[in-house]
């Protein structure tokens, strides 16, 4: 019995460790760089515990650079963004999911045709934007082009669609108004699509790199991702302190999205049989 | 309690083609009105038009003497219980009920008295902090009713509410349904297509066909007396026995029939229709009596398959010559393969023209 429990775990546990090893392998080798202090990083296969752990890369990472202002032009960058995406594609989903109105079809579609364009198309024509309201080297130009994003329309949309038309029906009867269904039937019902979208939109904007970089020039304002690019410049030759300010970067984020990954949950049980 | 009136009421969705091409329909004031008809005839949709989440494309709809055409779904006065029961799932029991009187900015006390008077009513006081996924099929369905309760409508509306629930339960709330409209006496329309329902609900049926009402009435004049062909095949379990005849002679006692060899004679008025004509005797299966061996008038079959319901006995017979089972009730057991004899009951006989329409009975 237990030989055969063994015979047919064995082979699933082996492939999910070694496609987690192979996920989570960077960040490893990351987190080994900075912590360890002897040794060739460049070796391979690296040395994923480090003989000598150190805190001393983190430590002269912190004090190369600004880490604490970074770290707050980073919060105050991805909290916006995660903010005005939320309300922006819950708007805009709710109405083409509920709303009947004529042309919804061809709005949607044109909301879905700007995810085939890459994303490094928009940079001119958003710069160029962005420059004509003055708000170069500013937060609100780094979030302003970030905030309708078609993925969150299109992840709120059918989100707002799986809620029943019977809920939405008893709530008009009810006495409910536009509005009142937006706020206090359909955005509860779809808190589950709105953590994801939020976890999504907070990881992408928190480790965004060449928009904020093209949009900030003065490294006051810079966030982590921009900033701990620094490191890389003022100590050329100390890669164990760029990792350790990459660490640094991801850490908040990484926590982040482990305390929330349980709102992941469906919201819809026992609404209708 | 409240009127409703509908007037040349029309739905269509696309420009030419209506769902519902015009109907007039008047419901009394405390009146338990079933519109029952197989899927997609229409009987939801009006439901829907009467509850202000359909727009009405032509006609007049009046409830309690008011046009309510334009007039917004929560001001209509009514209350309206989903097949799906339609909870809302983020909210308890107690939030779920209280919903409308909040948005419409009753007093907390008042609110709280309306909700536990609805929740005694339903025997669901030990449920109200919980929330829809915590509850069984019959509970969620009972604080649906709730949540149309503590409305006080005028009008209840009821779209299919017991389709979801095991027979056990359909019938429990079925009895309870009834007893609360005694109790509360108010209006309610009630959608389904489960023909039981309608019967032992209704104070009246409308029965609908391909969003038309075929008839109104009682529910025993329905059964008893169906206008037309799809009446009486839609109502009663087992359906009415519909066999294709021509007519044999017509007298002022009845039209009597042939049935494909067999003289049947019946009390229906068939002075407009000319010997020969192809009519349809419609007869039920506990109109049909069995005889021990051949008689005038008797008809000859073969026995299919007998089933046993417990309380009834059903016969499946063939006879030859007509390409149909006949549903014939027994009085006892009858082996397979025999042959038995049929005598139908003058009085209960039905005649449908070639139309469908239903020839008149005799005055005795």
């Amino acid at each position: 019995m237990f030989k055969r429990i063994l015979l047919s775990w064995t082979p699933r546990y082996t492939l999910l460790a070694l496609v987690g090893l192979f996920t989570t392998f960077p960040f490893l080798w990351t987190l080994s760089t900075a912590l360890g202090d002897s040794g060739n990083i460049y070796a391979f296969p690296p040395q994923l515990l480090p003989s000598d752990p150190t805190l001393a890369h983190l430590d002269e990472a912190r004090r190369a650079i600004p880490l604490d202002r970074f770290f707050w032009n980073s919060v105050w960058i991805a909290g916006w963004t995660v903010i005005g995406t939320l309300l922006i594609s819950s708007l805009a989903g709710y109405a083409l999911a509920v709303m009947k109105f004529r042309g919804s079809k061809w709005v949607f579609l044109a909301v879905l045709t700007t995810l085939i364009l890459p994303s490094e198309l928009n940079f001119i024509v958003n710069f160029i934007t962005v420059t004509q309201m003055k708000l170069t080297n500013t937060h609100a130009g780094v979030v302003l082009p970030l905030l309708a994003n078609a993925f969150g329309i299109f992840l709120l949309k059918q989100a707002f669609e799986e809620i029943p038309a019977e809920i939405l029906d008893a709530a008009r009867i009810d006495g409910a108004s536009e509005w009142q269904l937006f706020l206090r039937v359909a955005l509860p019902l779809a808190t589950p699509s709105l953590a994801a979208l939020g976890i999504f939109t907070l990881v992408a904007t928190w480790n965004a790199y060449i928009w904020p970089a093209v949009v900030l020039q003065s490294p006051d304002e810079f966030p982590l991702a921009v900033g701990v690019l620094y490191l890389s410049g003022t100590f050329a030759a100390k890669t164990r302190v760029v990792a350790a300010g990459t660490v640094l970067t991801i850490l908040p984020v990484l926590l982040l999205f482990l305390l929330a990954q349980r709102y992941f949950m469906r919201g819809l049980d026992g609404a209708v049989k | 309690m409240a009127a409703v009136q509908l007037r040349n009421i029309r739905k269509a969705y696309t420009r030419d083609h209506y769902v519902i091409p015009g109907l007039d329909l008047d419901i009394e004031p405390g009146e338990f009105m079933v519109f029952v008809g197989p899927s997609g005839c229409g009987k939801s949709t009006l439901l829907r038009m009467i509850a202000g989440l359909e727009d009405i494309t032509e006609g007049d709809l009046h409830i309690a003497g008011t046009l309510a055409n334009d007039v917004h779904a929560s001001r209509r006065g009514i209350a309206m219980v989903f097949q799906s029961y339609a909870l809302y799932p983020h909210m308890s029991v107690y939030d779920n009920m209280a919903f409308a009187l909040k948005l419409a900015k009753t007093s907390p006390e008042e609110i709280d008295t309306r909700v536990m008077r609805a929740a005694q009513i339903l025997q669901i006081t030990h449920l109200l902090q919980r929330k829809p996924k915590a509850l069984s099929g019959g509970q969620r369905q009972r604080v649906a009713i709730g949540r149309a309760i503590v409305r006080e409508p005028k009008v209840f509306l009821f779209d299919e509410p017991l389709s979801n629930l095991d027979a056990a339960l359909r019938l429990q709330m079925r009895v309870e349904l009834a007893k609360l409209h005694q109790e509360l006496g108010t209006t309610m329309i009630y959608v389904t297509h489960d023909q039981v329902e309608a019967m032992t609900l209704g104070d009246r049926i409308a029965v609908f066909n391909a969003g038309r009402i075929e008839q109104i009435g009682t529910p025993l004049a329905l059964y008893h007396a169906p206008r037309n062909l799809f009446v009486a095949g839609f109502l009663g379990s087992p359906r009415m026995n519909l066999l294709p005849c021509t007519l044999d002679q017509s007298s002022p006692q009845g039209a009597r029939v042939n049935l494909v060899g067999h003289h049947v004679a019946t009390r229906r008025d068939a002075a407009g229709q000319a010997p020969g004509a192809a009519l349809t005797l419609g007869i039920r299966p506990e109109h049909l009596s069995v005889v021990a061996g051949p008689q005038p008038g008797a008809i000859a079959a073969r026995v299919d398959l007998v089933e046993h319901l417990g309380d009834v006995l059903l016969g499946y017979v063939e006879i030859d010559g007509i390409d149909q089972i006949v549903t014939v009730k027994l009085q006892h057991e009858l082996p397979l393969g025999a042959t038995v004899y049929l005598l139908c009951d003058a009085n209960a006989c039905h005649l449908f023209d070639a139309d469908g329409h239903a020839l008149p009975l005799l005055e005795s």
